[in-house]
């Protein structure tokens, strides 16, 4: 039995690919009805999603910037901003954790939708990246405003910002098609990702410099239990570094960097693909 | 397209019935891995060939299947053995509106909803108005279905999954939507898809209409498929069967029967039971043509003057067939005190063979006030007989003669 699964998985792999193309308007659909449902009745509307990440940069400039004076790294032109330090990192995170925490809600909340109608399950998962997407894109071009007028001009590296917000994309999609039917399996994977993300977002170079963490004294605690080493198998780490040093810094990320962010994208969807198409057979009866 | 439009082979399907649902981490490791849960095979080896072109009806009583295996031929379900083959768009009509979203408009969500069901953009600004106005919504598809009444929820549903352009229409049920002006707008929508040569796989409990709108019926039974056949010895044999099933539930003799329906009344007067009599011979099922008795057991209180006796026999979707009494026919009943029964004779039973829901109560001599009313006390079933007429709730027991004219110059 598990065979047979195992195979109609491999078989179905290009067709569900090509079907994913073939359903496009769906996709359409299902995203315009996340971002019109959204914020659907609320007075500032559209603007609460810009709202969220402002009042984030506030909290953290404040804290980080102001009171615990974190230094930040100099970027391109000589800037050292904090907040401009922060964002780069920040709206790529949000989008992130946004993508994991809608994928993770994802079956639950369209549980009557895959209970009562056939269509290709995995677009609800996509269409959260997708709408997420939108509003992420929307967050970067003020960010790249913001950047102009503090003389950092990043018209120069907006491709590879895209194509790199595009990586991001693939990489949290992967986890989310993983975790959506994780979620349906054992309801008590939310919790835990709650609380996993909350750990990954510290231990993401976000609110401060990594060179606080990979410059250290060598008898100090970081190096003792070898945290170095762990930051560079985090993928989210190379995430955040190369998204600081196009946008900030106005420098090619790292060969390493590259790598890492490419193959962890590639490995993400392959296995969230795999595992959403083992597991989502049963969607209908689990829910 | 061939001749099958849908074909299961060896299907089968389980279902897990945890025993105590195992949706934690905790309670996963605490168990050493898997959680406990019984095996219950809900489809067992289904073999079904669907040909293109006809209306095919799943029966069987509940949890035989039917509703599964019509959600593995939609897709829906994916079975643990055997494999479907479908030949020709699906759409599929398990649940009107699911998938709407309350918080947008009316238009938003027929767009929402038809390409859930499979339909383009174009398809859909084709057929826009025709959704529109068969739902009869036009006034208000701007507003958020969230305002909408239930039934203009699922009228629109149910006009978006009918104008889908479906090769294959698949049924769950939902045929009883909104009024009767409405139901007979989807009863003649089918009519179309059957002219047009579309194949429908309808599953429903409304037996007489099974027997009349399909062409071609299987009977599931403990996910086992028994037969498939003409509806009307299938809808007939089912009945049949499900009739043996019920007398094992007859009331205890001379006791107080248990109806299912409500029951009111001041209580002067009870009716304790009804029966079906064969001559003295109680039974619980008739032919058509049959003669019979229906004896009604009553019991007063104190002496009552002139109780007026009623039964009605409705079918089970609510049509009220006849409701013989006391009064209509002037019958004067007496003085009654302590027990006794009442019996109406019927020479020649002119039901159609089918299910029957008797409801009996008895009046005080207005007819104002009710002594004892017992809704859907008994249910009754009619099987075929002579007349052997099987369309419509009663027989009107003609003979047919056919001559054909001829021309006595020529």
């Amino acid at each position: 039995m598990g065979d047979e699964r195992d195979r109609y998985a491999q078989e179905d792999v290009i067709s569900q690919f090509s079907e994913v193309f073939a359903n496009r308007e769906l996709l359409g659909n299902l995203v315009l009805r996340e971002l019109r449902g959204k914020y659907k009745g609320t007075a500032l509307g559209w603007f609460w999603s810009l709202l969220n990440p402002l009042a984030a940069t506030l909290i953290f400039t404040v804290v980080f910037g102001a009171i615990l004076r974190v230094t930040p790294s100099v970027g391109a032109g000589g800037v050292q901003n904090y907040t401009l330090f922060l964002l780069c990192a920040l709206l790529p995170w949000n989008y992130f954790s946004g993508v994991v925490n809608a994928g993770m809600a994802a079956m639950l909340d369209n549980a009557n939708l895959i209970k009562k109608t056939a269509f290709a399950r995995h677009l609800i998962v996509f269409s959260a990246t997708v709408s997420l997407f939108v509003t992420f894109g929307i967050e970067m071009l003020v960010l790249a405003v913001a950047l102009l007028v503090f003389g950092v001009n990043p018209l120069l590296w907006i491709v590879p910002t895209v194509l790199l917000m595009l990586l991001l994309a693939v990489f949290a999609t992967g986890l989310a098609l993983m975790l959506s039917v994780a979620n349906v399996y054992f309801r008590d994977s939310a919790h835990f990702v709650a609380i996993a993300l909350q750990v990954l977002f510290y231990a993401t170079p976000v609110i401060y410099p990594i060179s606080l963490v990979s410059h250290v004294h060598p008898d100090s605690l970081v190096a003792r239990l070898h945290i170095d080493t762990l930051y560079f198998w985090n993928p989210l780490v190379h995430f955040v570094e190369a998204f600081r040093a196009l946008l900030y810094q106005h420098q090619l990320p790292s060969l390493t960097t590259c790598l890492v962010v490419v193959l962890s994208s590639a490995a993400s969807l392959w296995l969230g693909w795999v595992v959403f198409n083992r597991y989502s057979g049963r969607l209908a009866e689990e829910l | 397209m061939g001749d099958i439009a849908v074909e299961a082979t060896g299907v089968s399907k389980r279902f897990r019935l945890y025993h105590e649902r195992n949706q934690s981490l905790k309670a996963a490791f605490m168990r050493g891995g898997r959680a406990k849960f019984d095996e219950f095979w809900a489809l067992q080896d289904v073999d079904l060939q669907i040909p293109t072109g006809k209306t095919f009806g799943l029966i069987g009583h509940n949890g035989s299947g039917k509703s599964t295996l019509l959600k593995c031929l939609a897709g829906i379900l994916v079975p643990d053995r055997g494999s479907i083959g479908v030949h020709g768009r699906v759409s599929a009509l398990l649940e009107l509106g699911a998938g709407f979203h309350p918080e947008l408009s009316g238009r938003d969500n027929v767009y929402l909803n038809g390409s859930i069901l499979g339909m383009s953009r174009k398809q859909i600004d084709r057929s826009f108005d025709e959704i529109v106005d068969f739902a009869g919504l036009e006034t208000f598809i701007d507003t958020p279905v969230k305002n909408y009444s239930s039934g203009m929820y699922v009228r629109l549903g149910f006009s978006v999954a009918i104008n889908v352009d479906p090769e294959i229409l698949m049924v769950d049920e939902v045929l009883a939507v909104g009024d009767e002006a409405f139901q007979r707008k989807c009863m003649e929508k089918f009519a179309d898809f059957r002219e047009q040569g579309r194949t429908v796989v309808v599953v429903s409990h409304a037996l007489s209409t099974m027997r009349t709108m399909c062409d071609e019926v299987a009977w599931l039974d403990h996910g086992k498929l028994l037969e498939v056949g003409h509806p009307r010895d299938l809808v007939d044999a089912y009945v049949g069967r499900s009739h043996e099933d019920r007398v094992e539930t007859e009331p205890p003799e001379g006791g107080e029967q248990a109806g299912h329906g409500a029951r009111w009344g001041s209580g002067e007067v009870t009716i304790r039971s009804v029966e079906l009599l064969d001559g003295d011979q109680p039974v619980s099922q008739v032919a058509t043509g049959q003669r019979m008795t229906f004896r009604m057991h009553w019991k007063a209180k104190k002496p009552v003057e002139e109780p007026v006796f009623g039964i009605a026999v409705h079918t089970l979707d609510g049509v009220h067939v006849t409701g013989p009494n006391t009064r209509d026919v002037e019958l004067s009943t007496g003085t009654l005190d302590g027990e006794g029964w009442l019996d109406l004779h019927v020479p020649r039973l002119m039901l159609t063979s089918g299910t029957y829901e008797l409801t009996a109560a008895v009046f005080d001599r207005s007819v104002a006030h009710a002594f004892d009313h017992r809704e859907k006390l008994l249910r009754f079933d009619v099987t075929p007989g002579t007349p052997r007429d099987q369309n419509g709730v009663i027989s009107l027991g003609g003979s047919w003669e056919i001559q054909a004219q001829v021309d006595s110059s020529a």
